[in-house]
């Protein structure tokens, strides 16, 4: 394999990886608030794009309909919370996981009722005219993806260290009940981090439909991958989100240019397996498995 | 005096399985119609399916959001052996169990170490990993194309593929699944597994084999599915992917859920729910199915006080009152 089409794997991997490494961000932001791993996380991306398609068909601007997603997908998210989670918060794992997992079927089924069965996609934000860089051709919307992704991350690592509101978030995460103590709203602050869950997830599906299309099932694959990515990078640590996301994003494309481009949804769980089976706390992560 | 006794002490002990033996086999004598007649062949392999999940989740308290992929390995198992290599049907039914039982006993054993959310991550990434082998493997199972021309189920030259004579041997073999299930349910491992759902480490303190009934009823689950999956293939005589998704994994979570995990019987209502609600939301809507299941889901876990408890305890106490009346009958 040359140089060239290896950076263009290389290319391709961290388009992907950003959305795995939102997507991942998203898991551990409610997972640090609430111990609950959303299984309908992947479902908010999804809805982002799809969202993002139809207020871009009903005549906004591409940035319009991109923020306007957004928004409305926070407020899902809030409502989801409200509904789903709040409820079970101490109801033990079990009534979690299949709560969530019943929240992604309705995402999913209101989203086929509505938008139908079809892949959808987005015109890229800037044009297609495809850059060059170092032999390899790099599309302007994998410039956006990768670049707002980074912003993204930046910008909530920025807002976790230095905001009174990041700090309290960051709190709840160690000890809510502590935090309480301090006088810490934790329920308004969860109410918080759906939003801002929402949020990012649906700014990760907004983007990537435009490259990879989206439809009412694109869910699942991108939650499980999503997943994938927190734990490679320790669940609970949003840093080792981030970077099991880029991790998994460039094995996956070298997987497609090494093995086959058919079985690179397979690569990237037998990596979510492999590390779930030997070594559950993650490439980065303190946190044990199964202790929570 | 004393024969009549015993029996009358059996029938009071196994009242509720007899008169369901009863009315799931002599169902097709008063059923003609063509079209309840496959539904009910439907409702013996879903019960099968959700027979295995509810000892899994409602006994060992363990979830597995992959069952659908143990089914997709027992019907493409079943389709490759017999159209490929012309295996009896039984024997390639056999076989696929047994590879099943070993895919389950590879993933089982890292995978059960794991709890909560780590084990149904793990379960849903097999599932996934099983539907797309299934897709791309095409030189083996024909893509999603599928796997057509599938012999259906004989004994000698008697020819099981009719429906009523089908219904009998799914259902016949659903209840001895069934009766399997109840024994081990009251024996000292459905106790070990009541056990350890509770905690882990107080079930291990004292002396329960924690990981190894982790992996057994597990793998007995996957067996079920699988068995299950082979006689979905020679019933339908068809095979193709998209019926072994998470999705389908999800939906026999939702049976066992609505039946309640209290009691094994929860899958037998749970069965009927998964196979008659879609059938009646149909005349709504043809999508709705899955939006109703996603909501019950919800809606039942947000009511669960302690353990998830729906039809399945009603029903229950129904069948200590009959027994009640067998014994009162029998002094």
């Amino acid at each position: 394999m040359s140089s060239a089409e290896l950076l263009q794997y290389f290319f391709s991997g961290i388009t992907s990886g950003s959305i795995y490494a939102l997507t991942a961000l998203g898991f551990t932001l409610v997972f640090n608030a609430t111990s609950v791993i959303n299984f309908a996380q992947g479902q908010l991306v999804m809805l982002g794009g799809m969202l993002g398609v139809a207020l871009y068909g009903a005549g906004l601007p591409l940035w319009g309909a991109s923020l306007g997603a957004v928004a409305v997908v926070a407020a899902v998210a809030v409502g989801f919370e409200r509904v789903a989670v709040r409820p079970l918060l101490q109801k033990g794992v079990l009534a979690q996981v299949i709560a969530t997992v019943g929240a992604s079927f309705v995402f999913e089924t209101a989203a086929m009722l509505i938008w139908g069965r079809d892949a959808v996609g987005l015109p890229p934000f800037s044009g297609d005219e495809p850059l060059l860089v170092g032999g390899a051709t790099v599309a302007p919307q994998t410039v956006w993806v990768v670049g707002l992704s980074v912003a993204i991350v930046v910008a909530l690592q920025m807002f976790f260290r230095t905001t009174l509101l990041g700090k309290a978030v960051r709190a709840c995460a160690v000890d809510p009940i502590a935090a309480r103590l301090q006088g810490i709203p934790y329920g308004r602050l969860v109410t918080f981090v759906f939003a801002l869950t929402g949020a990012i997830a649906a700014a990760g599906g907004v983007m990537i439909t435009p490259i990879s299309f989206m439809s009412y099932h694109s869910g699942s694959l991108l939650g499980l991958k999503g997943f994938a990515a927190a734990t490679l990078g320790g669940l609970g640590s949003p840093v080792g989100a981030v970077m099991g996301g880029y991790v998994l994003g460039v094995v996956e494309a070298l997987g497609v240019g090494f093995v086959s481009a058919g079985y690179k949804d397979v690569i990237a769980f037998a990596i979510l397996l492999l590390v779930l089976f030997s070594r559950p706390s993650g490439i980065l992560g303190t946190r044990a498995a199964g202790h929570h | 005096m004393g024969a009549v006794n015993q029996f009358y002490r059996y029938l009071r002990k196994h009242a509720g399985f007899l008169i369901f033996a009863i009315v799931a086999m002599t169902i097709p004598a008063y059923v003609g119609d063509a079209y309840y007649l496959s539904l009910l062949a439907f409702t013996a392999t879903r019960f099968m399916m959700a027979l295995g999940l509810s000892l899994l989740l409602g006994q060992a308290g363990q979830i597995s959001l992959g069952q659908a992929g143990f089914v997709g390995i027992g019907a493409y198992g079943s389709a490759i052996m017999t159209t490929r290599l012309g295996f009896d049907p039984w024997i390639a039914m056999v076989l696929a169990a047994v590879l099943s039982a070993a895919v389950a006993a590879v993933v089982g054993i890292p995978a059960l170490r794991l709890r909560g959310y780590y084990l149904a991550m793990a379960t849903l990434g097999v599932n996934e990993i099983i539907y797309l082998l299934l897709v791309r493997l095409k030189s083996l199972t024909n893509g999603t194309d599928g796997i057509t021309g599938i012999p259906g189920l004989s004994f000698g030259a008697l020819g099981l593929s009719g429906p009523k004579a089908y219904h009998l041997v799914a259902w016949g073999v659903a209840l001895v699944m069934l009766r399997l299930s109840l024994n081990l349910s009251s024996s000292r491992v459905g106790r070990a597994l009541r056990a350890l759902s509770r905690s882990e480490a107080a079930a291990q303190s004292l002396g329960i084999n924690v990981s190894y009934r982790k992996v057994q009823v597990f793998v007995m689950a996957a067996i079920f599915a699988s068995i299950a999956g082979s006689f979905d293939a020679h019933y339908m005589r068809f095979v193709s992917p998209e019926a072994y998704t998470v999705t389908f994994s999800i939906i026999l979570i939702t049976g066992v859920i609505i039946g309640g995990l209290g009691s094994l019987w929860g899958a037998v209502w749970g069965t009927l729910a998964i196979v008659i609600l879609p059938e009646l939301l149909k005349r709504v809507h043809s999508d709705l199915t899955n939006l109703v299941f996603g909501v019950l889901l919800i809606a039942i876990m947000i009511f669960w006080q302690g353990r998830p408890r729906a039809l399945g305890p009603a029903l229950e106490k129904w069948r200590k009152m009959i027994g009640g009346r067998i014994r009162r009958g029998a002094s």
